[in-house]
């Protein structure tokens, strides 16, 4: 069993006709139900629920205050290497992009982690590109350990692996798993990702069930919005957290709502996802599944994630750069796409503190 | 008012009060401070040392006393790593365990709990354990040296009183511990309910660190705790005179009496 079957089983089925059919007064009574089936949410991400947002946004708030208060987690992306062997159509990593590649050595790695510690923060996000050769687990359990001397936890967003790998980065001290699906739909992905690993579809689909079969903490999914339509891969996510949450109840949960950005590449046959659309999808998320962690990235401009925090937005990166080396590094690789909230730690806590929001540099620490 | 009783402290709050959701740590310090509350409850897997504006520690009143909670545990294990890295870290001996398998409900693992709370009470600590409401597992953690027990109205965050009143009452009647009610006091009209039934004390987080005014609102339990405390000492003595008084069947025993 797997996440697949589930797929499978709505791969057919007639999402836009479904959507179509929705009714204000359906939503109406939905957001206001306790427990909400598979039906309810796709009903959240129809044209009609786009009509009862503030409705919707006042249930989300009421839901995000009961499950998590008024807090937001800071954490930091730190980008260890950024060779790739794949050719993933959206992104600037892309083997074929001719971009400055660079990985740190363990001494670069320990400068960085100490100019980010040195922020407050206490979470710490390691990033590659995905090659085996450049980042092997060895390579990335030695960067763990060096981790472990500044920051309390460490998640990997990194290429799938199999569930061996994920034990030993675990036993290293890494807590969390961020991968996204990229996009739901089986043909799109293929389309989009044209050559490489990366392009076995269930090897990626199932990695972050291999993570929560190792034991992890927490598991952080998502689609990057804008390969698709975005209510099929709103939907696909939901069901996707849904499934992990109901099989390994004790693995805290997460969704990313990535939208594309700009990048060195050609891809341009982008599904566009309006702020409100954006909005739609989070506050659908939060209805739906009222327990799992939101996680709101640089990739999205200052003013719209501060709108956001109150809908139910938890976790927020700050003082990020999407160059390998930096945060320290004259030598730096090239970046994987713009960001676009480019506000410093100290600037994020102000912020998060004017929403009325308390920002929390840590939650949790390997024990 | 009379205090209670709980690992040799005599307190004289029946409120505890949780650190978790507030909007700031200012706030939160107010809250504390404004309800006269002497034991504070915190996550210590977010206890920050290296970070002034992060650490919770330093907002919290000298005088209160730290009840870190194993919050992020999943298992009894866990939660005894947790209890003794808090001690280690100089937050004191007193600990509340919150072994939570289950990330939707956020449900106590009951098995788990009494194993950690076994565990730990041998090793000296104060062991407050978070509990779905059972006579049966009360009983083992009493017997197994909780301090207290700590049952649940309803789940966390849920604001929903006392869902599991009649289990809690029964609690109540059997354990010799003190019983403290903790997660989904909605209210204070709801604290002021459990401590009508006789429980020892609540603990109130949610319901305060998410009200529009949390200030107000954790003395609003403060008061409405006392009130409960008040009746249930002040209902019990008349209660059983107006029964002997007006026995309808048994009166006439009475009726030569002077
Ligand atoms: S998205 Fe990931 S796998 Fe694809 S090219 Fe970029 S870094 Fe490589």
């Amino acid at each position: 069993m797997s996440f697949y079957d589930t797929y499978l089983e709505y791969e057919n089925f007639d999402t836009e006709g479904f959507l179509k059919e929705v009714k204000e007064p359906d939503v109406l009574g939905i957001i206001k139900k306790n427990k909400l089936n598979h039906h309810d949410f796709l009903a959240l991400l129809s044209p009609a629920a786009a009509n009862c947002l503030e409705e919707m946004a006042q249930r989300a708030q009421e839901l995000s205050l009961q499950h998590f208060g008024k807090t937001v987690l800071l954490y930091t992306p730190l980008y260890l290497s950024n060779y790739c062997v794949n050719r993933c159509a959206y992104c600037s990593y892309n083997i074929d992009h001719d971009i400055k590649r660079k990985k740190l050595t363990y001494d670069e790695i320990e400068k960085e982690a100490q100019i980010i510690a040195e922020t407050g923060l206490k979470h710490i996000l390691l990033l590659t590109g995905e090659s085996r050769i450049e980042t092997p687990v060895s390579y990335l359990v030695e960067a763990v350990k060096i981790m472990k001397k500044y920051f309390d936890s460490i998640a990997i967003e990194i290429d799938p692996l199999e569930k061996e790998d994920y034990q030993r980065l675990i036993e290293a001290g890494v807590d969390g798993l961020t991968i996204y699906q990229e996009v739901y739909d089986e043909e799109v992905y293929k389309q989009v990702h044209l050559a490489g690993p990366k392009r076995n579809y269930h090897f990626r689909l199932d990695a972050p069930e291999r993570a929560c079969e190792a034991n992890i903490h927490n598991v952080n999914i998502g689609a990057l919005l804008g390969l698709n339509k975005w209510q099929h891969e709103a939907f696909m996510t939901g069901m996707h957290a849904n499934y992990l949450q109901n099989k390994y109840n004790d693995v805290e949960l997460s969704i990313s709502l990535p939208r594309i950005r700009p990048h060195v590449g050609g891809f341009r046959d982008v599904y566009p996802v309006t702020d409100q659309d954006l909005v739609q999808v989070l506050l659908a998320f939060r209805i739906y599944l009222p327990y799992v962690a939101i996680t709101m990235s640089t990739r999205e401009r200052g003013s719209l994630r501060d709108h956001l925090i109150p809908l139910g937005v938890t976790k927020m990166s700050a003082g990020v750069t999407t160059e390998v080396g930096g945060h320290s590094d004259s030598d730096k690789g090239d970046s994987q796409f713009e960001i676009s909230d480019t506000r410093s730690v100290e600037e994020m806590r102000k912020a998060i503190l004017n929403k009325g929001y308390q920002p929390i540099f840590k939650n949790w620490m390997a024990i | 008012m009379e205090g209670f009783n709980i690992g040799g402290k005599s307190l004289k709050s029946r409120l505890l009060v949780g650190t978790g959701k507030f909007a700031s740590y200012d706030l939160m310090k107010q809250a504390i401070e404004g309800c006269g509350t002497q034991v504070v409850t915190m996550a210590l897997r977010r206890v920050n040392l290296d970070h002034k504006e992060d650490n919770i520690l330093e907002y919290i009143p000298k005088d209160t006393i730290l009840l870190p909670n194993t919050s992020g545990a999943r298992n009894a294990e866990e939660a005894i790593r947790i209890a003794r890295l808090s001690r280690a870290m100089g937050c004191g001996d007193w600990v509340k365990i919150e072994v939570i398998s289950d990330q939707k409900y956020l449900l106590p693992d009951n098995e788990e709990t009494v194993k950690a709370t076994e565990v730990l009470a041998k090793e000296g600590f104060i062991v407050l354990p978070y509990m779905n409401p059972d006579l049966m597992i009360a009983k083992r953690l009493e017997s197994v040296g909780a301090a207290a027990v700590m049952p649940l109205g309803s789940p966390i965050g849920t604001n929903k009183g006392l869902q599991t009143k009649e289990m809690i009452r029964i609690l109540i009647e059997e354990i010799k511990v003190p019983i403290i009610v903790d997660a989904g006091i909605g209210k204070p009209s709801q604290a002021a309910e459990a401590m009508e039934m006789g429980a020892e004390a609540v603990l109130v987080n949610t319901a305060i660190a998410t009200a529009q005014n949390p200030v107000k609102m954790a003395k609003a339990f403060e008061l409405a705790v006392r009130a409960g405390r008040l009746a249930f000492n002040g209902v019990t003595a008349p209660q059983a005179k107006v029964a002997r008084a007006s026995s309808p069947l048994t009166g006439f025993l009475h009726e030569g009496e002077a």
